[in-house]
């Protein structure tokens, strides 16, 4: 399943177009703390994190994450949003928990 | 800005006719982001050199986690990427603080950072381990008040790094 149908499937919000919709998702991972990114998420994979500061995209990059999903419709600036575009990292938002996001999206990859 | 000059790297002197190529990125207090930034290129130039995907991976986030412990934790402080055939050598110098209790900081999640750096998500007390679970070997000297200099260093096979060439890289 590419980033973009699962973005349709949960109806999560994209804030920054067409980046990264055509990547296939191969996992997720959930984590506030930026070492424990560093050292355990997978690559191709979309990561769930409440941090919005410019650094997520700097550990996204580094670990080939496809996308950033920010739940509970926490406020994005628009700063980060346009420097995810240039950097290639997606970030797509939904008004549910972190837990029920990982729970749908580890869901929907497991039947895909 | 920033000026860039700082991610350029520079030859250095070869030893006993081996290939060696240095990658240097100098990194401020409180600059998450050209710390971010150096793991992200020093990456991007191993992936060029054509080193295994694996060793690449452990590489970038020694560096990762190396400079976000001199943002941190120090005033300022220079990260060195050096290639040879048979090793890579991260070397981090900082003038800073210092460790009082190294045995303490390489235990997963003891931390010293303040608590503004926490609410960000960095932290965690679990860089230095992350070093060490991707080094094969790690040394760290200290004075505190003065500064740290860490060296962490990853063995290769020297048929992974037959591209690399002495000199100049830009990244």
């Amino acid at each position: 399943m590419n980033l973009g149908q699962l973005a349709h499937l949960l109806n999560f919000e994209i804030l920054t177009g067409d980046i990264n919709l055509e990547k296939v998702i191969k996992g997720g991972y959930v984590s506030d703390l930026l070492s424990d990114v560093i050292a355990n998420a997978e690559e191709d994979s979309v990561w769930i994190t409440v941090q919005r500061h410019i650094n997520i995209l700097g550990v996204a990059k580094l670990k080939d994450i496809v996308g950033i999903i920010i739940p509970r419709n926490l406020h994005v600036e628009n700063e980060i949003i346009e420097k995810a575009k240039t950097e290639g990292i997606a970030i797509l938002r939904d008004s549910r928990s972190s837990f029920e996001i990982a729970g749908l999206v580890y869901n929907s990859l497991t039947r895909d | 800005m920033h000026e860039r000059k700082d991610v350029v790297s520079s030859p250095c002197q070869p030893a006993a006719n081996k290939p060696q190529l240095t990658l240097r990125f100098k990194i401020d207090e409180k600059d998450f982001l050209i710390a971010g930034e150096s793991a992200s290129k020093t990456k991007k130039a191993l992936q060029q050199l054509g080193l295994k995907q694996e060793i690449v991976k452990n590489i970038a986030i020694i560096v990762y986690e190396a400079a976000m412990n001199i943002v941190i934790h120090s005033n300022h402080g220079e990260i060195k990427i050096i290639i040879a055939p048979n090793q890579v050598v991260v070397l981090s110098e900082d003038v800073g603080e210092g460790i009082p209790d190294i045995e303490l900081a390489m235990k997963e999640g003891y931390s010293t950072a303040p608590n503004e750096v926490r609410e960000m998500g960095f932290g965690a007390g679990m860089g230095l381990p992350n070093i060490k679970q991707c080094s094969n070997e790690l040394d760290i000297k200290t004075t505190v008040g003065l500064g740290t200099t860490l060296r962490a260093t990853i063995y290769l096979n020297p048929a992974d790094t037959k591209q690399v060439e002495t000199g100049t890289m830009y990244v």
